[in-house]
């Protein structure tokens, strides 16, 4: 760890990439992020990295396959509606089985939207968003410094399975600015062509074909096995929370990224109250942690999940407490921020009940 | 004894998926040759697209991917630029090349990617079964344009190599044929010109190979091949349209 910095968001979270290795950035610009794709755009030619901006955001992440099929650490940043362009390239790189790292910062939507932080890609970046039975892992970070942090985990989890890792945060994550200390930097002198990558076959003996593809339907379903089985691993092994003030809570908030930080302000002003409030956030929206949700059903009274988007976490959280206990749910639309003490007066209305 | 055939090393033992009288058999050994003579085989990726040749690599013994419909493009520039070492190309056909993927393919020659690409225009999607194509010729009947394309309805044939050729960043664009041995061997020369264009890292190369499609045009082999010469060459001319210094 170095010395400590006061950065915007959405610039620790280039940096923090930079130094976790990404050696090419392939991308398009869109509000609310343009400030990763500049800042990049600095950098990565002081380094000697490559920085590209593509043609529109369909071209930028078949880019970024392309570079991640030699096996080099490759990224893209954008929005919600440059998120829904890319699903396409998402669902490909998944069944080619190659690494990458997908910054969203979420706007709202449905369609043009706004430009506001919203959380109503949920759904689209847990359930895999593209065609075909696949997911990405999901992370959520809630500060900029965690925002740092998980972009070097980011790429170490995306190398270790060969998955792409969607760091899905909003755009009050990226326009805060807050102090923020940056990991060590990983050393690209260390890094080694894998033996998978299509490079040209070289020295090797047999030659690489990285592909999406089986005509036939045995094979197909073969290749998805190895998917879900990748996918139950990482179920297994990657899942990611934080729980807080949960020991002697009553009751469960089930927040992430922005709206668990504002939770965390919630939980203070209930307990000043007397009310004992914990806030269970997940840090890894898949896999999700599910079991954490399921404990904790025995100890409190009810949860309460909210969001910026409908409930789309909630049938998650819902299946988790698998009826346990009740589930209730705030949330907003369109890019607007709730407040702690809206979340308060919404969480008290289920109170006696 | 001198050797005067064989099959380049290139091409791989498997036999081709290709209908009978299909241009993509003369297309892939004349590019399987020049990987040969060029020594580039063991340093090339080639991109294969959707469509009939998304089977390429089945064919041609290099590293390969197979890009989404229409993409080849930008993942060769993905590649190219984190490694550029390697020898890419994409091998795309005119449904891939010039419709779904016309966006990435000007970009790309915009850019002046070192990468290059053989474009096979049969002037129909033929893996699909027949469809009309941005190559179309007009009056053509195609299982969409069933009473023929008509300009008021589809507009006109996308002349691609014409269209590059008067941009800055490609270094070499061209237009052969593959109807008969004058052209093949004119189409290997303007391919290895291409190739000579990326190892010098003179930016985009492009070759088009006027092909045919005897399945979805409903004709024989050799039917075919009269109706390139007949039809289709008075239209899409063959030729250099663009060759910067350099490429020879």
């Amino acid at each position: 760890m170095g010395e400590k910095l006061l950065m915007k968001g959405s610039e620790a979270i280039a940096e923090a990439a930079i130094r976790a290795g990404a050696m090419a950035f392939f991308g398009y610009p869109i509000t609310p992020q343009n400030e990763t794709p500049e800042y990049f755009s600095r950098r990565m030619p002081e380094l000697g990295r490559v920085f590209l901006q593509a043609e529109s955001e369909v071209a930028a992440i078949n880019m970024v396959y392309g570079a991640a099929c030699t096996g080099t650490r490759a990224i893209t940043t954008s929005s919600s509606p440059g998120i829904s362009l890319m699903q396409e390239g998402f669902s490909y790189i998944a069944n080619t089985n190659v690494p990458c790292v997908v910054v969203n910062a979420m706007r709202g939507g449905p369609g043009l939207g706004d430009i506001a932080p919203a959380q109503a890609d949920y759904f689209q970046a847990t359930k895999g968003g593209g065609h075909g039975d696949y997911h990405s892992i999901v992370i959520a970070p809630h500060t900029v410094q965690e925002e740092a942090d998980l972009m070097f985990d980011a790429f170490e989890l995306a190398d270790k399975y060969r998955i792409m890792v969607v760091v899905l945060v909003d755009g009050l994550l990226g326009q805060m600015m807050e102090p923020v200390e940056f990991k060590d930097w990983v050393d690209v002198k260390k890094f080694k062509t894998p033996e998978w990558a299509t490079v040209g076959q070289g020295d090797r003996a047999q030659r690489n074909i990285l592909i999406s593809f089986d005509i036939l339907a045995e094979g197909l379903e073969k290749m998805n096995l190895v998917l879900q089985n990748k996918y139950a691993k990482i179920r297994e092994n990657e899942v990611r929370f934080e729980e807080y003030k949960m020991d002697d809570a009553d009751y469960a908030i089930t927040a992430f990224g922005t709206v668990a930080r504002i939770a965390k302000t919630t939980i203070e002003l209930a307990r000043n109250e007397g009310i004992k409030i914990g806030l269970i956030r997940p840090i890894t929206l898949y896999p999700f942690p599910e079991k954490v949700i399921e404990n904790r059903a025995s100890n409190v009274k009810f949860f309460f999940d909210t969001e910026m988007n409908e409930g789309q976490m909630l049938e998650d959280v819902k299946l988790a407490v698998n009826g346990k206990k009740p589930v209730y749910f705030h949330g907003r639309l369109g890019g607007i921020v709730p407040t702690a003490e809206e979340i308060l007066d919404e969480f008290k209305k289920h109170l006696g009940g | 004894m001198k050797t005067i055939y064989k099959v380049p090393s290139a091409i791989t033992s498997r036999d081709t998926t290709y209908c009978p009288g299909c241009t993509h058999g003369v297309a892939h050994r004349i590019v399987a040759e020049l990987l040969d003579e060029t020594g580039l085989t063991k340093k090339t990726v080639i991109v294969w697209p959707v469509g009939c040749s998304v089977f390429g690599y089945y064919f041609i013994g290099t590293d390969a991917l197979i890009a989404a419909h229409g993409r080849a493009c930008a993942m060769a520039t993905g590649i190219k630029r984190v490694h550029p070492e390697s020898f890419v190309m994409t091998y795309q056909g005119d449904g891939d090349l010039a419709s779904i993927g016309i966006a990435e393919t000007v970009h790309a020659a915009a850019r002046g990617e070192n990468i290059t690409t053989v474009f096979i225009n049969n002037g129909n999607y033929g893996m699909t079964g027949g469809q009309m194509s941005p190559t179309t010729l007009i009056g053509q009947v195609t299982t969409t344009s069933p009473y023929g394309r008509k300009p008021e309805l589809n507009g006109f044939p996308l002349h691609v190599p014409e269209m590059l050729a008067t941009m800055d960043g490609p270094a070499y664009i061209a237009r052969g044929a593959l109807d008969n041995p004058q052209h093949i061997n004119q189409a290997k020369k303007f391919i290895q010109k291409a190739f000579t264009a990326q190892q010098k890292r003179l930016g985009y190369s492009l070759v088009e190979l006027v092909s045919t499609c005897p399945t979805n045009w409903k004709m024989t082999p050799v039917e075919s091949i009269e109706r390139v010469k007949r039809e289709v060459l008075p239209i899409f001319p063959l030729g250099e349209f663009r060759a910067v210094k350099g490429v020879e």
